[in-house]
C-alpha cells in the first residue's frame, strides 16, 4: 500500500482569484455553513468529535473535546479566537492558506461559532505577513457583505462579529494565553493554568483557541460527515493535514496527505533529496519537535507513531537537511531563536536559552571546553519541565535530540569550527565564498 | 502641519504632540480601532501600528496619544511597546529589509546574503542607511521555508533569494525603483503604509499579484498528475445529505435549533462508531 496525497484545503488554491469569495463559492464554500446553521450547536460539536479532528497548530488536542470543555452558558459572552500567528521554525502552511484561501478559514469560524454559542470571534495573526493580513481583511469584509457574517447571518437570527487583529512581532504569542495576553492589549506573556481559556480565557470569559488549519477544516467535516474524514488518516489520528516540505528536496512545498504518510512516501513525491546528496537529519514538525534522521524514513506521521519513535508531529514542518550541514550550525540558529524570542517570564527559559546558545556558539567556532556537552545537556534538564510554558521545553528538543544521534559533531566543536567540518557554501542553493568573519562590519554575532 | 518627528537626543525635549488636524485625523482612526473590540484596552497593539503610520516609529508622542486614547499612563504603553520586536524605538527607514537566518533559511543561504548585505550597505542588525530608505533586520522564521532563503521587505515575500538578487533589490529600493515581491502586492509600499494596514485599515491591494507561489501548489501539481483526490463527500453513508449527520430528530427552522436543549442520547453522547470503509487515502503500489 502507498499513500497518495488528498487535496481538501488545497484542493482549489491554484484556481483563478482563488482567494476572492466568487471563487469559494464556486468550489462549494460556504455550503457547510449553510448546513451547519440548519443543524444543533450540540450537533456539530459530536459531529467534529466523531471526525477525529486534532488541533493542527502542533499540540494535537481533540477539537471538539477542546469545544464541549467550555465552561456551560451563562448568558455572557463566550469567545472563540483563531491562532494565526505562525512562526515555530519550519512551519509554513498557514499563511500559504490565508493567502490562497482565506474564506475557508471565514466559514470555519462562522460555523465553529455558531456551534460553540459564540458572538464575536477574533483572528490574531502575526504582523510580518502583510499581504495575508490584506487577503484576510478583504475576506472578512466580503462575508459581511454576503450576510456570512454580520448581524442575522443568512437570516437565522445568529449574530457573528469577526475582528481581525494583527500582533506585532513575538513568537511567544503562539502559546494560546500569550496570544490572549496580547489579544487584550498587554505583554505577550503566558498565563498561569488552571484556570484554562476554557474556562477564563479572553477578557476572563469562556474561550476556545483554535489554529487557522483546524479551523478550516471544519467546512469539510460538517459537509462530508465524521466518517469521510477518519476515511483518512489512521484510528487516532484522523483526517488530511498539510506537511510542509523544505529545505535539502528537489521540490520543497505544501503536500496535503493523509495523517500517517511517512517522509519517504513524501520524498517520492517531492523528487527525493537534492541530486548527488543524501539525507542527514530533519524536523518532523517544526524546530521544537526532536531530530529524526534517516532511519526514521518510514516512521507513520501521525501523532502516535511520532511519539513512540522519540519525536512529535507538531505542525507538520519537515524541514530537510542533507550531509552538508553541520548539525551544530543548524541547532545553534534554532536556539539564537529561542534565545529571541523566550518571554523572560519565567527563569529556566530566559536564562537557559541564554546560556545554550552562549556555549553552542563556541562549540561552532570550534573553541569549545571539555564538558561543554554535559553542560548542553545538564541545562536542558533543568529547563524542560521547568519552565514556564512549552517555548522552554520547545527550545531543548533539537539540543538534545542532537546531542543524541550526532554526539561526535559536538565532540568535534572543542577544536574545529564546524564551517571548516561543513563549509556553508556546500549547503547553501546558489555558489559562493564565505566571508572571513573579522572582514564584516556590524554583524551582531 | 505635522513636523517630522526625529529621534529623541538626551537633554533636549522631544516634540510633545500632534498638531491639531493631525490630532483629529487620529482621533477619528482610533475610534474606529477602540470600536472593533468589546475591551478598548484590546486597542493597543493597533494603535501603536497607527502610531507607527504617522511617525514612522513608536514616538514618544504616539505613546502619549494612545496612552490618553485609552486611560493607560505612558509607562503602561511604552512597556507593551518594547515587548513587540516589529515596535521600533527609533526612526525606521522606509523599507525594512530583513533576512532570515533561522536554521533553515541560513544553511539554504539567508547567512550568506546577511554578509552580502551587510558588507554591500556598510550596516549591521537593526541599522539604517545614511539616506533613510533601508532598515536591515536579521529576522526569524517567516512562515515560507519553502521557498528558502527568503528576504522580506516591509513583511512582503521575496522568494528564493540569492546574494546577488538581494543586493539588486536593496540598490532598487535606494534608488527610488519600485519592486515587487514574488508573493504579495504589484509594489512594495512604505513602512508607514504598511503600519497603516497592520492598524486594520486596507489599501485596497488585497486583489494584487498571485494566490499562490509554486512551491505552495506542488502538492496539487503532483496529485493531479496521478489522479489522486481526497474522497467525495457522501462516499462513506452520512455525508451525502444536508440532515445531521447523527439521528437526532430534524431540528426544526433555523435559529430555533440555536436554543435546543438536549433531546436525544446523541445530542450527549457520540453516535455508534459506523464501520469503516477501505482508506481512500490509500491505493495499492503501482496503481
Amino acid at each position: 500500500m502507498a499513500t497518495t496525497l488528498t487535496p481538501v484545503l488545497s484542493a482549489h488554491w491554484d484556481a483563478d482569484r482563488a482567494w476572492s469569495m466568487a471563487s469559494y463559492e464556486a468550489s462549494g464554500g460556504y455550503a457547510g455553513l449553510r448546513k451547519a446553521l440548519a443543524m444543533a450547536p450540540a450537533d456539530l460539536v459530536t459531529t467534529v468529535k466523531d471526525s477525529g479532528l486534532r488541533g493542527r497548530g502542533g499540540a494535537g488536542f481533540p477539537t471538539g473535546m477542546k469545544w464541549s470543555f467550555l465552561s456551560p452558558p451563562d448568558g455572557g459572552p463566550r469567545y472563540l479566537v483563531v491562532n494565526a500567528d505562525e512562526s515555530e521554525p519550519g512551519t509554513c502552511k498557514d499563511v500559504p492558506l490565508l493567502l490562497a484561501s482565506p474564506h475557508a478559514l471565514v466559514e470555519g469560524m462562522a460555523i465553529t461559532a455558531f456551534a460553540i454559542g459564540c458572538h464575536h470571534a477574533f483572528v490574531y495573526i502575526r504582523g510580518e505577513v502583510l499581504h495575508a493580513t490584506r487577503r484576510l481583511q478583504q475576506a472578512v469584509a466580503e462575508a459581511y457583505a454576503a450576510g456570512y457574517l454580520g448581524k442575522d447571518v443568512l437570516g437565522t437570527g445568529f449574530d457573528l462579529e469577526l475582528t481581525v487583529h494583527v500582533g506585532a512581532g513575538a513568537y511567544i504569542c503562539g502559546e494560546e494565553t500569550a496570544l490572549l495576553d496580547s489579544l487584550e492589549g498587554l505583554r505577550g506573556q503566558p498565563r498561569l493554568k488552571p484556570p484554562f481559556p476554557a474556562a477564563a480565557g479572553l477578557y476572563a470569559r469562556p474561550t476556545t483557541v483554535n489554529n487557522v488549519e483546524t479551523i478550516a477544516s471544519v467546512p469539510g467535516i460538517v459537509l462530508g460527515g465524521a466518517s469521510w474524514f477518519t476515511s483518512m488518516g489512521t484510528e487516532r489520528s484522523a483526517g488530511h493535514g498539510l506537511f510542509s516540505l523544505s529545505g535539502h528536496v528537489e521540490r520543497p512545498g505544501q503536500y496535503e496527505a493523509p495523517l500517517g504518510i511517512t517522509l519517504r512516501e513524501l520524498l517520492e513525491m517531492a523528487g527525493g533529496i537534492r541530486k548527488g546528496h543524501q539525507l542527514k537529519f530533519w524536523t518532523p514538525g517544526g524546530s521544537s519537535t526532536p531530530l529524526f534522521t534517516a532511519e526514521h524514513l518510514d516512521v507513520p506521521l501521525d501523532y502516535e507513531s511520532v511519539g513512540k519513535a522519540g519525536s512529535m508531529l507538531g505542525t507538520r514542518a519537515l524541514q530537510i537537511f542533507d550531509e552538508t550541514t553541520s548539525v551544530v550550525r543548524a541547532v545553534t540558529r534554532w536556539l539564537e531563536f529561542y534565545k529571541h524570542e523566550s518571554c523572560g517570564k519565567c527563569t529556566p527559559c530566559r536564562e537557559g536559552t541564554y546560556w545554550l546558545v552562549a556555549i553552542l556558539k563556541r562549540l561552532e567556532g570550534g573553541q569549545g571546553a571539555p564538558g561543554d556537552i554535559e553542560l548542553l545537556l545538564d541545562l536542558c534538564d533543568n529547563i524542560l519541565g521547568r519552565a514556564f510554558c512549552a517555548l522552554g521545553d520547545g527550545a531543548t528538543s533539537p539540543v538534545t535530540s542532537a546531542v543524541k544521534y550526532f554526539r561526535e559533531e559536538f565532540e568535534a566543536g572543542m577544536h574545529t569550527p564546524a564551517d571548516v567540518l561543513f563549509p556553508p557554501e556546500n549547503s547553501s542553493l546558489f555558489a559562493y565564498t564565505p566571508r572571513p568573519r573579522a572582514q564584516l562590519a556590524g554583524v551582531h554575532r | 502641519m505635522t513636523a517630522e518627528p526625529v529621534s529623541r537626543v538626551p537633554g533636549q525635549r522631544h516634540a510633545s504632540g500632534y498638531d491639531e488636524p493631525t490630532r483629529e485625523r487620529l482621533l477619528a482612526d482610533a475610534a474606529a480601532i477602540v470600536a472593533r473590540y468589546p475591551q478598548q484596552r484590546s486597542a493597543l497593539l493597533p494603535l501603536l501600528h497607527l502610531v507607527q503610520a504617522e511617525d514612522g516609529y513608536v514616538s514618544p508622542r504616539g505613546i502619549t496619544f494612545a496612552a490618553q486614547t485609552l486611560g493607560l499612563t505612558t509607562a503602561e504603553v511604552s512597556a507593551v511597546a518594547t515587548f513587540y520586536t516589529q515596535f521600533k524605538r527609533h526612526p525606521n527607514g522606509t523599507y525594512t529589509v530583513g533576512v532570515c537566518t533561522t536554521a533553515l533559511c541560513a544553511v539554504m543561504g539567508g547567512d550568506a546574503i546577511w554578509e552580502e548585505l551587510v558588507e554591500h550597505l556598510g550596516i549591521g542588525h537593526d541599522e539604517t542607511t545614511d539616506d533613510g530608505a533601508v532598515t536591515l533586520e536579521r529576522v526569524e522564521c517567516n512562515a515560507a521555508c519553502d521557498y528558502a532563503p527568503v528576504v522580506m521587505v516591509n513583511w512582503e515575500f521575496f522568494d528564493n533569494q540569492t546574494p546577488d538578487s538581494a543586493t539588486a533589490l536593496v540598490d532598487d529600493l535606494r534608488a527610488g525603483r519600485p519592486v515587487t515581491p514574488t508573493r504579495g502586492a504589484d509594489q512594495v509600499v512604505t513602512f508607514k503604509q504598511m503600519s497603516r494596514v497592520l492598524a486594520g485599515f486596507p489599501d485596497g491591494r488585497a486583489d494584487e499579484g498571485v494566490g499562490a507561489g509554486p512551491a505552495t501548489l506542488v502538492g496539487l501539481r503532483v496529485a493531479h498528475e496521478n489522479g489522486w483526490a481526497a474522497p467525495a463527500h457522501g462516499e462513506h453513508g452520512d455525508g451525502a445529505s444536508v440532515t445531521p449527520t447523527d439521528a437526532a430528530p430534524p431540528t426544526g427552522t433555523p435559529g430555533s435549533s440555536a436554543e435546543r436543549t438536549p433531546t436525544t442520547p446523541a445530542d450527549s453522547a457520540p453516535p455508534a462508531a459506523t464501520p469503516r470503509a477501505k482508506r481512500p487515502g490509500t491505493q495499492e503500489k503501482g496503481s
